[in-house]
């Protein structure tokens, strides 16, 4: 699967306002909902659901990187929010260390196919530190689009 | 003194190999000293990574190899397959 494909553009918050994972993770889905990407009617039981997802383990796996998600019942195919933070999100993070690259992935709840082969592509490029770099380094949205196209080209190393 | 333990595992819980699966997988594995490898065909991924794991997009149905090798490679083995056998207790 290709980033490019699920990845909504207005979408991509490329400076985070806050460093605390839960309003984080409400800007970015906010900007999923302003986008029309994911319902406004179901918003806060996808917020709440995704906050119960993390306090049950946390996605921020170390490296700098979080990937939070959920499925839901009222999704037709699959959306992808990409937040940035310069000086760093606090997560919960398996190796406590702050986070700088937040995925936020909302699926569909009858495809896990799709959202098993969205989670490869998305540890597949967070797991090099080059891509990892590449995202930091990124300053506007149309930066970002261009790095996950590389990223789904093989381009990235 | 090192062993080695292979065998094939299949995944059976219908949502696959998402991401919780592999949290309860890696968390497990590191628990043992032994080195833990999961293959697919070609791809190869250390069973102690959460991200490595999620590189397989192992939907249901799906049979990997699992390789244990170390100290503790039979109790590891054991282990992780229980651990796929049961579903990840999630159906």
């Amino acid at each position: 699967m290709k980033l490019s494909d699920i990845i909504v553009r207005d979408a991509i918050v490329t400076q985070l306002a806050s460093n605390e994972r839960d309003k984080v993770i409400a800007e970015m889905l906010d900007a999923l909902v302003a986008a029309g990407a994911t319902p406004a009617e179901f918003r806060d039981h996808i917020y709440q659901s995704i906050l119960h997802r993390e306090t049950r383990g946390s996605t921020a796996w170390g490296k700098g990187i979080a990937v939070p998600h959920f499925k839901h019942k009222s999704m037709q195919g699959l959306s992808l929010a990409i937040g940035l933070s310069g000086h760093g999100v606090e997560f919960n993070a398996l190796d406590r260390q702050p986070v700088y690259s937040v995925f936020l992935l909302i699926s569909p709840e009858d495809k896990p196919e799709e959202h098993l082969q969205a989670m490869e592509a998305i540890c597949t490029n967070l797991s090099k530190e080059t891509f990892r770099r590449f995202l930091r380094q990124a300053h506007t949205p149309d930066d970002v689009l261009t790095l996950l196209d590389e990223a789904d080209n093989q381009l990235i190393r | 003194m090192s062993a080695r333990r292979t065998g094939t595992i299949r995944i059976v819980n219908r949502l696959g190999l998402h991401a919780r699966p592999a949290m309860a997988m890696a968390d497990l594995a590191n628990t043992f000293a032994s080195a833990v490898r999961l293959r697919n065909g070609e791809q190869v991924v250390d069973a102690k990574s959460i991200m490595e794991i999620l590189m397989l997009a192992a939907v249901k149905g799906t049979e990997l190899q699992l390789e244990c090798e170390g100290p503790d490679a039979e109790g590891c083995y054991d282990a992780l397959a229980r651990l796929v056998a049961n579903g990840f207790d999630e159906d």
